[in-house]
């Protein structure tokens, strides 16, 4: 081996750099299969299909649970006596005309529903994702004498009116969310999918 | 024997890395009882790899079945019971002994120039260990498991714009399901022991590099030779010397794991929730939810910083900072002497502070923040009208203060002379 050979070390640098960058593309686009692989699989995918509801059964005042994507979904029948409860809080709510994008537009109004009784939510606090209680009672011991119904969520005190809504000063930052969703017909509701 | 350690010698530096990892390691000769915890915390990281490597050939990670299998464990399998229970154990044993590691670090100012790299490491074993604990708390798949990990994905979730993306990204589905737990029982048994492991071997070789620091704040390696022995005049080898001593602190130290582990494993629903002996339920939320109890002065911290601008991000920054602010403790820190020994009243009055802070939010992090009723109206400054809430706002700021005012008081105080020897 010939040593005495000038070594041409702007050969040698480019060289380097140039393997060195390919090389840091290869590894970079081999990162790329094992990053997707996090995302929800097409079978997880097919299990947050949207769901149809008969709502033909749902008593005035009553709350039924249903399951969609996993999350537990509340259709609630509100009475003509809840739904005088909404404008009487007006002051006492964050977000009382529904600014922050958290329904569809066609429940961007103060019963945040598209017929007034029928309520659809997901039923799982804007703060931590616990599930509020139903509390409809009015001025109920714990909550006050200025309650007049709503939701609370027992992990963090987050309170919500009637409309999911929720109150000043809450842990919870934003009012509970109303999934995208459409009627089939007079008592059947889609949850999931609006488009017509 | 020594023709076969010399032909191995040969072929691969046996004597020489015992030698200089330990055997021939020379160490201050006045450890006191705060220097057991670095060896305990190998001895647990061990005690945690063998009972988690014999649970794994029982446990099964699929929500149908996983709850039941820990069960079968605790019922069926030949001293399932035990095993589980030294790695339940084990887990906040793991964090006590490490807290207190970190705490003798803090105190003896064992991060100072130039043990720097130690003191990361160590930060990163930390926040591994963190992840670490983290992922294992899901896999007995009980309502705890189940909604403390839908509280902690959902940290990530609130980050604005991408958050909603992140937070399917990392459960893999728009729950938490089996699709998560499969993953997360990847990094509890896999990724993350790897990851701690490596870490280990860095902060021993970064501690061995640069040489034990000591209660007196004393460099040895400066230290004029003692011309019998070679050594620094206050260096001993660390075999058998230490060895001596660390075991007589593993067997103080298991007497204590023992009596939990036979005892009173669940510790008050301290280290075993009463919540997680429940099934999982994705539809019924539990009236409480607390972590674990080495996670709650963060917990405590995240609950007390309220929403600003439509996002609770804020809570999530600063619990994240709550962390991440030992890794730049080295460089807060301007004070002319390393050990607490000869530190002024004003770093003794800080560091006070400082555990008073840890612990009164390690005791919020555990309880609703109703548990002392509320005030008439809202607090002015720190806001607030839950009780428990002010406090825990008024501690997470003093905790940051201890680090943040560092550079100003550590310089102020009025130290004692660093000796050049050591005192026992």
């Amino acid at each position: 081996m010939a040593t005495d050979i000038a070594v041409d070390k702007g050969k040698r640098r480019f060289l380097i750099g140039a393997t060195g960058v390919v090389g840091g593309v290869g590894a970079v686009a081999t990162a790329v299969p094992f990053v997707m692989s996090f995302w929800p699989s097409e079978r997880a995918k097919a299990a947050g299909a949207p769901i149809e509801v008969d709502i033909g059964k749902l008593e005035p005042g009553q709350k039924i649970d249903v399951e969609w994507r996993g999350k537990v979904c509340w259709i609630v029948s509100r009475t003509p006596a809840m739904l005088a409860s909404l404008p009487k809080l007006t002051d006492r709510l964050a977000d009382p005309t529904c600014k922050e994008n958290q329904q569809p537009p066609y429940a961007k109004n103060e019963h945040r529903s598209i017929k007034a009784p029928v309520w659809i939510a997901v039923g799982i606090c804007t703060h931590l994702g616990c599930s509020p209680t139903y509390r409809k009672d009015v001025a109920p011991a714990d909550l006050g004498a200025d309650w007049l119904g709503g939701f609370f969520c027992p992990c963090h005190q987050s309170k919500f009116d009637l409309a999911g809504r929720v109150y000043k000063s809450m842990p919870a930052p934003l009012n509970l969310v109303v999934p995208p969703h459409k009627y089939l017909s007079d008592t059947r509701v889609m949850i999931g999918d609006d488009k017509a | 024997m020594q023709k076969l350690i010399a032909w191995i010698d040969d072929r691969f530096p046996l004597t020489a890395l015992w030698e200089s990892q330990w055997g021939k390691y020379v160490a201050p000769k006045n450890f006191n009882f705060w220097y057991y915890f670095g060896s305990l915390a190998a001895f647990v990281l061990v005690l945690q790899i063998v009972t988690g490597i014999f649970l794994t050939m029982n446990y099964k990670p699929d929500a149908q079945k996983a709850f039941e299998s820990v069960e079968y464990i605790m019922r069926d399998v030949e001293w399932g019971w035990l095993i589980r229970y030294m790695h339940s154990t084990g887990a906040s044993m793991f964090f006590i002994v490490v807290y207190l590691h970190m705490f003798r670090g803090l105190i003896y100012g064992s991060y100072r120039k130039p043990r720097e790299l130690t003191w990361i490491f160590g930060c990163l074993i930390y926040l591994s260990l963190m992840a670490e604990a983290f992922f294992g708390y899901l896999l007995p798949w009980g309502q705890m498991s189940y909604w403390g990990a839908q509280v902690i994905v959902n940290l990530f979730s609130s980050i604005p714009v991408i958050g909603e993306d992140l937070g399917v990204w990392i459960r893999g589905d728009y729950t938490i399901s089996d699709i998560t737990l499969n993953r997360f029982f990847a990094f509890h048994v896999v990724a993350l022991p790897l990851v701690l492991l490596g870490l280990v071997a860095a902060h021993l070789m970064a501690l061995h590099e640069t040489g034990s620091n000591n209660p007196d704040g004393v460099e040895i390696k400066q230290q004029p030779k003692d011309p019998a022995t070679g050594l620094p005049l206050d260096g001993i080898y660390s075999h058998p010397y230490y060895t001596v001593k660390d075991l007589v602190g593993v067997i103080a130290f298991l007497a204590v794991f023992s009596a939990i582990m036979f005892f009173v494993p669940e510790m008050g629903g301290y280290f075993l929730e009463y919540n997680n002996f429940i099934p999982a339920d994705p539809l019924k939320t539990p009236e409480h939810i607390a972590p674990v109890w080495y996670f709650t002065p963060y917990y405590a911290m995240l609950r007390a910083v309220p929403s600003y601008l439509g996002s609770q991000v804020w809570g999530v920054i600063i619990m994240g900072l709550a962390v991440v602010i030992f890794f730049v403790l080295p460089w807060l820190d301007r004070g002319p002497v390393r050990s607490i020994r000869y530190r002024g009243t004003l770093y003794k009055a800080w560091i006070a502070v400082f555990v008073v802070s840890f612990l009164v939010l390690g005791y919020l992090g555990v309880v609703p923040v109703t548990i002392w009723g509320q005030f008439a109206e809202s607090v002015p400054v720190v806001g607030g009208v839950d009780r428990a809430t002010v406090v825990a706002r008024i501690f997470t700021a003093l905790y940051f203060a201890f680090f943040l005012l560092m550079p100003w008081y550590t310089r102020i105080d009025k130290t004692k002379p660093e000796p050049t020897r050591v005192t026992m």
